[in-house]
């Protein structure tokens, strides 16, 4: 069995580069990779577009910022697709300033989005945001009677996400509401680093107990930090 | 009780109690963000259901085991629990069980509700853009949407409107809208006032609301407590 190469969070993040796509798990921070963003928030590559389900936290009155609102401050995206940025105030200020490019996709929508990058489908159709602003620029199909959007696949090129341990060959577990967005991204991304608490000896973990495949992961990274 | 001497008082938590004893044991419930999350402080200790959150988790409890774990958070972010026999899943399968008609009952809140169902409660442009989140699929795909909101603006403007001025969150998905002064179902084109609480009479119900009100045969007159 290949053994995955363990990074440090700072090398890891050097596989980022200037104007890539990344996607980055994490539901609210919880089950977000904090080392990682960390190491990439201090190497800073610029012109990224993020796709995330959301921006963390930045509250512009009390000024607690959390997870990637550090890197929406610093301006390192110059585009973020996203389900959800009302707990961010500084990416709404951007977007409404037309600082940064911000989309808004609903939730599911986003999901399978990634789901279906990751699965070779060029998109799918879904109810979801028929007659909203959501359908803007979208075909509309008529299967069996019902109307749906057509959506398409995502795809990026480094997925950042977090488990909760991994085996040396890079198998995942998750742990609790921190699986979210994370073993979706892990299958649609040209690289993926997966940053996780625990790293076990291959075996370790059954193979009925495997959330994410070890194929799909590139990297590994030991958390220095679970808050950010 | 005289029209005149009516005088209206915000109140979330009749909404809530009011919300809380619409649902059947064994049901699959989604409560959003805000007052929505006050409904299940009211259930009906006898009443089996389980919460549907979209971060991924069914059995979804306020406190209880798991409780305190950073890695267990309601689609609000905050710490939650799990029920015994719960489960968590990703979020494509969280939103497969969502569009795929396996949720009966999601409860969301209100910026603007109208006479034909539309729904818009995630956007003021220019104003306020925190974006929909799930909003949009729960309203594609749960069986029952129920909008909970109190009945006014803070401008004095009834929330039920004959038509939403707002961006839409769906066109035409709610089923029943229940405010702190009754509960209106929603049926060809109209809101149908099926309850009124104590105080409210029909008459003052319809002559603040600006919308088509049906007012029904039977109706009840509640205290909710």
């Amino acid at each position: 069995m290949v053994v995955k190469p363990v990074l440090s969070a700072v090398d890891a993040s050097r596989l980022v580069h200037e104007g890539d796509r990344i996607m980055v798990g994490g539901f609210m921070d919880c089950g977000a990779p904090h080392s990682l963003l960390a190491a990439l928030h201090a190497a800073a590559p610029k012109n990224l577009t993020l796709i995330s389900n959301d921006t963390a936290v930045h509250d512009l009155k009390t000024g607690r910022i959390t997870g990637t609102g550090h890197l929406v401050q610093s301006r390192l995206f110059k585009k973020i697709i996203a389900s959800h940025i009302g707990t961010n105030q500084e990416t709404q200020r951007q977007m409404n300033a037309g600082e940064t490019e911000v989309e808004l996709v609903p939730q599911g929508t986003l999901a399978e989005q990634i789901r279906a990058g990751g699965a070779g489908l060029g998109g799918f159709l879904t109810p979801t945001g028929l007659a909203t602003e959501a359908s803007v620029g979208k075909k509309v199909l008529h299967v069996e009677g019902k109307s749906y959007l057509l959506e398409h696949a995502l795809k990026a090129d480094v997925a950042l996400i977090k488990a909760h341990k991994a085996d040396k060959a890079g198998n995942l577990v998750f742990h609790g509401t921190a699986r979210n967005f994370n073993p979706l991204m892990a299958t649609a991304a040209s690289i993926v680093i997966a940053e996780v608490e625990e790293i076990v000896e291959i075996g370790a973990i059954g193979p009925d107990e495997v959330h994410t495949p070890s194929i799909f992961v590139d990297y590994l990274v030991l958390a220095d930090r679970l808050e950010w | 009780m005289d029209e005149t001497t009516i005088s209206y008082t915000p109140n979330k938590e009749i909404i809530a109690r009011r919300i809380a004893r619409m649902f059947h044991t064994g049901n699959v419930v989604n409560l959003g963000i805000g007052l929505p999350t006050m409904v299940e402080k009211y259930l009906p200790a006898d009443l089996e259901i389980l919460l549907q959150s979209e971060n991924g988790v069914m059995g979804l409890v306020p406190s209880g085991p798991g409780h305190g774990d950073r890695d267990v958070t309601d689609a609000g972010g905050s710490p939650a629990g799990i029920r015994l026999g719960g489960c968590y899943f990703d979020s494509a399968a969280s939103f497969g069980i969502i569009r795929g008609g396996h949720v009966d009952y999601t409860v969301l809140g209100v910026l603007e509700v109208d006479q034909e169902g539309n729904l818009a409660n995630y956007k003021v442009p220019g104003k306020m853009v925190p974006g929909m989140g799930g909003a949009m699929d729960l309203c594609s795909g749960a069986r029952v949407v129920i909008a909970a909101t109190v009945h006014f603006q803070p401008s004095g403007a009834s929330r039920l409107r004959r038509r939403c001025t707002l961006p839409l969150t769906a066109l035409g998905q709610v089923d029943f809208v229940v405010t702190d002064v009754g509960v209106f179902s929603v049926l060809g084109g109209r809101f149908h006032l099926t309850e009124c609480f104590v105080p409210y009479t029909p008459e003052w119900i319809v002559a603040h609301t600006d919308a088509d009100i049906v007012v029904a045969k039977e109706i009840l007159a509640k205290e909710i407590s």
